[in-house]
């Protein structure tokens, strides 16, 4: 570009004289601002450049990334820590498409973030100019709603339309897909206007009352119940109420893997998580069980195994926010459309307060044996166990920082051993299992939660999908403390590849760059634990460290995930861990 | 209890179910219900869109094969999109359903007459009168339209064409209000 051509961009950008009129490229930060938005994620490029030239007159923090597919995530990381909108910022062509992982990952866990990218000029549309892509037609299935805006007056209502759709009923991503020559053109803008955008009537979906009275019907009459504790409950902020129901009803709580954190670990009456990780004796009590009470979740192919032999003993009470997902997987009995917390809101005052003795014993009975089988049982013999690393971590944070994982082994053993006392203590892929997620979503985590002790606990494989927003991490100085679990395979395909494809290792042995001098090279410093007995020297160290400090973990390459329920059979037919007396013998 | 896939319903469970949705007149509107029925498997056996008394809303409607169940989440599906502002579910309400054809049939001179005593039987219109072909066109339900094709099938047909069904309910206007200037913080859900 000639010096001449960049002077005539920029007047083209400049400021508007008239003050009552401004280019949609401020308008774009009048409004994020009027919205409470203090930092959003981008990268810049051509079509983008006008909103960028802008932002300097706004006090909101833009945050560089490596890759667009990091913004995405850091806003949904933001998103999730916050309950509030997050915020990633791309270019045209190459930039929006790049967000497209990210997006679809908020998409699959209702995360509300919203996405500005910048498109070529209005002129241009649909001649395959330079970095132009359809975007609002690739992501068309994967937001709750998207936009292409091409006119400068339409910046306003339309990016507060979409904070409104984003963050209300279950939320979700937005992508809003701006022009060139609208960011350039000015339009009428009063800064004390209240927002206002024209949206549509939709009725605020709550359960009838007859529903919320023959649920109560069959909590007070059930026998064994069990109570799914779903992402819904946090999204809804309704763990103080699940609380209140659980311990008035007497009924055991189960969570999801999204759920986990939206009922205390420690308390007598939580289970855990179910599912295909889950523990045997909370599957074997689904399948059990005479009523489920399902909050905020959706019965997805991980939680329920094999359908045609799902919880065929138990009535279905269904109280969910999105009512397409209701009877779509497995049928209920009682539907509770709705937002969990006035569901909740509307069925404590009638269910009957009791105790369940018989069932909590039943449940706990089970657990015994299961014990046996637990790796924390097992000596580590000097070895280093991933499932003691998450363990340990747990003990030596005392279960209080927030942990964001990314996906794989390592995330289930954090599920499993990392105990959530509250709700959004927890930040993982779970719908979409998005690998490279972890280290951006901390990121994001962060900018919500400036104060709280956050650890990122990434494989070895994930951890190296997304390792350039290190770069980012410090360049911006934040504070994060990063476990890599690393095993020297891709460890979940190998676990797989162990149990069902007759240990072929195609493609799962991987191997990394020194973790430890990739921290160093990016100026943060790196600790490598090969031991047990060093974990806790290590985290301490970690969490003293002013800026981020990556420790790696050497663990044992090839610990698999116990229990697990093979994917579309029955909860109950689980591959468990031989008990460690069977071990010895054999040995 | 095990799932019913709209990809899996065994054919003789589905019966045409008719919908009909309001929606938005904006670009990609149609793309929007169109990807919806593409990723949730639902077959769409005919679909129309034309404007309503309304300006800046047009009208659906939807036909498909599903089970009652299938089409109560294909109801909640379409309600998640933004752009639509109604959806009624007909098949079981009071209604009337049409769908128009044209039909274009050999018709030498020998067959002439005999084709257009069927065209009128039928309270069928010839709209094109050729020397080797006519045109009929034929307003009416589903099955009547089947009929007439299967009559006029041994004349020869050379081309047909049908509309897809609307549908309309009987009785006083079931159309609400669609949408208002609302503040963008009042928590209605999207």
């Amino acid at each position: 570009m000639s010096s001449q051509q960049a002077t005539a961009q920029q007047m083209q950008a400049a400021p508007a004289e008239d003050p009552a009129r401004k280019t949609g490229a401020q308008i774009v930060w009048e409004v994020l601002t009027r919205l409470g938005v203090d930092v959003v994620f981008g990268y810049p490029g051509g079509a983008i450049m006008p909103a960028y030239d802008a932002m300097p007159g706004y006090p909101i923090r833009h945050v560089l990334v490596r890759h667009e597919q990091g913004a995405a995530h850091m806003a949904d990381g933001y998103a999730r820590a916050s309950g509030k909108v997050g915020v990633a910022v791309a270019t045209s062509g190459p930039g929006a498409t790049n967000l497209v992982t990210g997006i679809a990952t908020a998409m699959m866990d209702s995360s509300p973030i919203v996405c500005i990218t910048g498109q070529v000029s209005s002129s241009a549309l649909g001649s395959d100019a330079f970095q132009e892509t359809d975007i609002t037609g690739i992501t068309l299935p994967i937001t709750k709603h998207n936009y292409l805006v091409s006119r400068a007056e339409d910046v306003a209502p339309t990016l507060y339309e979409a904070f409104q759709i984003a963050r209300s009923g279950r939320p979700g991503p937005v992508l809003v897909d701006i022009t060139k020559d609208a960011q350039q053109a000015t339009a009428p803008f009063d800064p004390h206007a209240p927002p206002r955008s024209l949206r549509r009537r939709r009725p605020v979906l709550r359960p009838r009352p007859e529903a919320i009275t023959r649920a109560a019907e069959l909590i007070d009459a059930a026998e064994r119940p069990l109570i799914f504790a779903g992402q819904g409950v946090v999204a809804s902020g309704s763990s103080g109420l699940l609380l209140d129901f659980a311990e008035k009803t007497g009924v055991p709580v189960t969570s999801t893997l999204l759920g986990l954190g939206g009922f205390p670990a420690s308390h007598p009456l939580n289970l855990g998580m179910m599912g295909m990780h889950g523990e045997a004796w909370v599957n074997a009590s689904i399948q059990e069980a005479d009523l489920l009470i399902a909050l905020g979740m959706r019965f997805d192919d991980r939680v329920t195994g094999k359908l045609a032999t799902y919880a065929l003993s138990a009535k279905k009470i269904h109280a969910e926010i999105d009512p397409s997902e209701i009877n779509k997987n497995v049928k209920v009995d009682v539907a509770l459309p709705g937002d969990v917390r006035r569901t909740l809101e509307a069925l404590i005052p009638c269910v009957q307060p009791r105790t369940r003795k018989a069932w909590l014993e039943r449940i706990a009975g089970r657990k015994g044996e299961a014990s046996r089988r637990d790796v924390q049982s097992m000596p580590s013999g000097g070895k280093l166990f991933a499932p003691h690393v998450l363990h340990d971590l747990w003990r030596l944070t005392a279960g209080k920082a927030l942990v964001v994982t990314d996906v794989g082994q390592h995330q289930m053993w954090e599920a499993q051993y990392y105990k959530h006392e509250r709700p959004r203590s927890l930040i993982t892929s779970g719908g979409l299992g998005t690998m490279g997620f972890a280290l951006p979503a901390a990121m994001g985590a962060r900018f919500a939660r400036p104060q709280e002790e956050i650890w990122v606990v990434a494989g070895d494989g994930g951890f190296q999908m997304t390792a350039c927003e290190l770069s980012t991490c410090a360049q911006e100085g934040l504070k994060l403390n990063i476990a890599i679990i690393n095993n020297g395979y891709l460890g979940m395909v190998r676990q797989w590849q162990e149990f069902f494809y007759n240990r072929r290792y195609v493609a799962t042995p991987l191997r990394s760059p020194d973790f430890v001098m990739l921290a160093q090279a990016h100026g943060l410093p790196g600790l490598r634990v090969t031991r047990r007995e060093e974990i806790p020297q290590a985290v301490e160290r970690a969490r003293a460290e002013p800026g981020t400090v990556v420790v790696e973990f050497k663990v044992e390459q090839e610990e698999s995930v116990y229990p697990m329920v093979p994917s579309g059979t029955d909860l109950r037919e689980m591959i468990r861990r031989p008990t460690f007396e069977a071990d010895e013998e054999e040995a | 209890m095990s799932r019913e896939s709209a990809f899996s319903i065994p054919a003789g469970r589905r019966t045409a179910q008719t919908l009909i949705a309001y929606v938005e007149d904006q670009p990609g509107t149609l793309n929007r219900i169109v990807s919806l029925f593409r990723r949730r498997g639902f077959n769409i056996e005919s679909l129309t869109v034309g404007r309503t008394e309304r300006e800046g809303i047009s009208r659906i409607t939807l036909v498909v094969r599903a089970d009652d169940d299938t089409a109560h989440r294909l109801e909640a599906n379409l309600y998640k999109l933004v752009n639509v502002l109604q959806v009624d579910d007909v098949t079981h309400a009071p209604s009337v359903t049409r769908e128009m054809a044209f039909i274009k049939v050999r018709a030498g001179q020998d067959r002439r007459a005999e084709l257009l005593q069927l065209v009128q039987t039928f309270r069928a219109r010839v709209v094109d009168l050729g020397p080797e072909t006519i045109i009929v066109e034929i307003t009416g339900t589903q099955e009547k339209l089947d009929g007439l094709t299967e009559v006029l099938r041994p004349f020869g047909i050379l081309e047909l064409v049908r509309t897809g069904a609307v549908a309309m309910h009987r009785g006083p206007n079931k159309g609400g209000s669609f949408e208002e200037e609302i503040a963008a913080d009042d928590g209605v859900a999207a």
